[in-house]
């Protein structure tokens, strides 16, 4: 008969640094059931938003979150632009592009820093985060700050580009494509990633269809949904790209789709920064009349949906904000369950959850056993462990 | 705005279960239903026409409170919105999560912030408040008053 023991990891995320707590049930190594609390750091900006006037809501929104923060300003904006009915200028549907495809590859390659640094491969962690880095110069140029950007707002864009700064954005990508190109062939060819994270952490199809997964969490389980094509926004539909699916749902999978939309992500960007046209930047919406409506965009973790209602007043009624991770969250159920716990490090990672930074760790030890603790380092020890031994095989 | 293909479809298709259909924008179509109707039409859209659950709303007005589904047409190009008005004060429902898993955070979540109750949910537990929160206090409601108004 196996013992099975309770481990809880929390209520701070093990690997984000970010509040959330899971209780792990295992039997010797094995998960088998486990359980997510969430909500530690809720602030409240749905209710905040509503003492928000519409020129106020797009800075409040944007700091929902630091990394998808062009993405959660623009689902609003467009929802409040589909109550007033009136065109947005094309250029300002361009620059919207252009900041949120920036986003993408400085969150894509966030992402596969840590997801690399978490099994213990900090090369990965130093390339990525190399070259994520001019992509943050680049934002800063353009919209004067590395993240809260502030350039969308209800009718267009706040802030236009000067010729200078595109060209700018061109020769970025120009440059930043080889080396992303280079870490992500040096990602999918590595034998030891290939040992490390196939078959671990897998979603199936169905169990990301039951949880309406969103975002790579879901195109890495077959599932094609991408907002930016499914119901196109600023000029997606203006430009050529694909949307990139696997079938696999593994982490190295999820893994792959992240690399080769970078890469979508850089083709965007030099065509909008190429094929922008001119003339104004901004509706000038002087009133927004009484009504509702739903936006939603495609951040860099999945579909980012607002519902906004409208009284008729300077201030909207109701915001309700369903960001990417509250979707993808509970698919960790899905994915835990029969894994070692050595696994369960890169699998919670995988997802890319993002809720509000706290750097902070809580270590809580099970009162029950008294026994067995878990804090952040055991589980990145755990995991780095399970690469080098497999490194050796190789070597050997 | 002319209503699209879609929304001809669901008005056929739902008869008069839909007390009204608008669709304010290309991408948005809002049904008002009756609130015993949701958890039919629900299993519809999700099992027979494999619509994509979004979330649910739940506003504040005057007498009741207004719940939206939000269901993602991914196909076509859309979003609908199921809406309906449960009654204050005991604002009460029919749960979807026996049919859609996905839902079961976000109608703690609207149980936690707004005080309505899904029947059947398998666990309505709290979920966004904390332990030692007041019973029938809910934040998101528009009499809610804060504790400490310049926190």
């Amino acid at each position: 008969m196996s013992h099975r023991t309770l481990i809880p990891i929390g209520p701070y995320h093990p690997l984000q640094e970010e509040a959330e707590f899971f209780q792990l049930y295992v039997e010797g190594e094995t998960v088998v059931d486990m359980d997510v609390r969430i909500s530690y750091n809720h602030r409240g900006i749905e209710k905040l938003c509503e003492s928000k006037t519409w020129d106020q809501l797009t800075f409040a929104v944007e700091r929902v979150c630091g990394i998808c923060s062009a993405s959660h300003p623009l689902a609003s904006v467009q929802a409040v632009e589909a109550i007033v009915g009136e065109p947005i200028p094309e250029r300002a549907l361009y620059l919207r592009t252009i900041v949120n495809e920036l986003e993408r590859i400085h969150s894509h390659m966030l992402w596969l820093g840590l997801a690399g640094h978490f099994i213990g491969y900090n090369t990965v962690f130093m390339w990525a985060w190399r070259y994520r880095e001019p992509i943050l110069d680049l934002l800063e140029l353009v919209t004067g700050s590395r993240i809260n950007y502030a350039n969308v707002k209800v009718g267009g864009v706040r802030m236009d580009m000067t010729p200078e700064q595109l060209a700018a954005v061109q020769k970025g990508m120009d440059e930043v494509k080889g080396p992303i190109e280079m870490l992500t062939k040096a990602v999918l060819d590595d034998p030891v990633l290939h040992a490390r994270l196939k078959g671990v952490g897998v979603l199936k199809k169905e169990d990301a269809r039951k949880l309406a997964c969103v975002g790579p969490n879901a195109r890495a389980s077959g599932i094609p949904h991408d907002t930016r094509r499914t119901d196109p926004y600023a000029a997606y539909d203006r430009v050529d790209w694909n949307v990139i699916v696997r079938e696999e749902g593994d982490v190295f999978s999820k893994a792959v789709v992240r690399c080769l939309e970078a890469l979508e992500s850089i083709k965007i960007v030099k065509q909008a920064a190429r094929d922008i046209p001119g003339g104004p930047i901004d509706a000038d919406f002087r009133e927004i009349p009484e009504g509702e409506a739903c936006g939603h965009v495609e951040a860099p973790r999945g579909e980012t949906f607002h519902y906004i209602r409208s009284d008729g007043t300077n201030r909207p009624y109701r915001l309700k904000i369903r960001a990417p991770s509250y979707v993808n969250v509970p698919s960790f159920k899905a994915t835990c369950i029969g894994q070692p716990i050595s696994d369960v490090c890169i699998t919670l990672a995988a997802v890319d959850p993002c809720y509000s930074c706290t750097e902070r760790m809580a270590v809580v030890v099970d009162a029950a056993s008294g026994k067995r603790t878990m804090n952040f380092e055991d589980l990145v020890r755990l995991s780095r462990e399970k690469t080098r031994k497999l490194l050796r095989n190789f070597k050997g | 705005m002319s209503e699209t293909e879609l929304a001809g479809e669901l008005r056929t298709m739902l008869g008069e279960a839909a007390l009204e259909i608008r669709q304010p924008a290309r991408n948005n179509i809002f049904i008002t239903v009756k609130p015993e109707d949701v958890h039919g039409i629900v299993k519809t859209l999700w099992e027979g026409r494999g619509a994509r659950f979004a979330t649910v709303t739940g506003v504040d007005v005057t007498g009741g409170i207004e719940l939206l589904y939000h269901f993602v047409f991914d196909e076509r190009h859309a979003i609908v919105t199921l809406k309906t008005r449960v009654a204050k004060p005991f604002p009460e429902i029919e749960s979807i999560t026996p049919i859609i898993p996905a839902a079961e955070w976000i109608e703690r979540e609207v149980h936690d912030l707004l005080g309505v109750k899904f029947r059947n949910h398998p666990r309505l537990e709290r979920l966004i408040l904390s332990d030692d929160w007041p019973d029938g206090v809910y934040p998101l409601r528009k009499d809610y008053e804060p504790k400490d108004p310049n926190a």
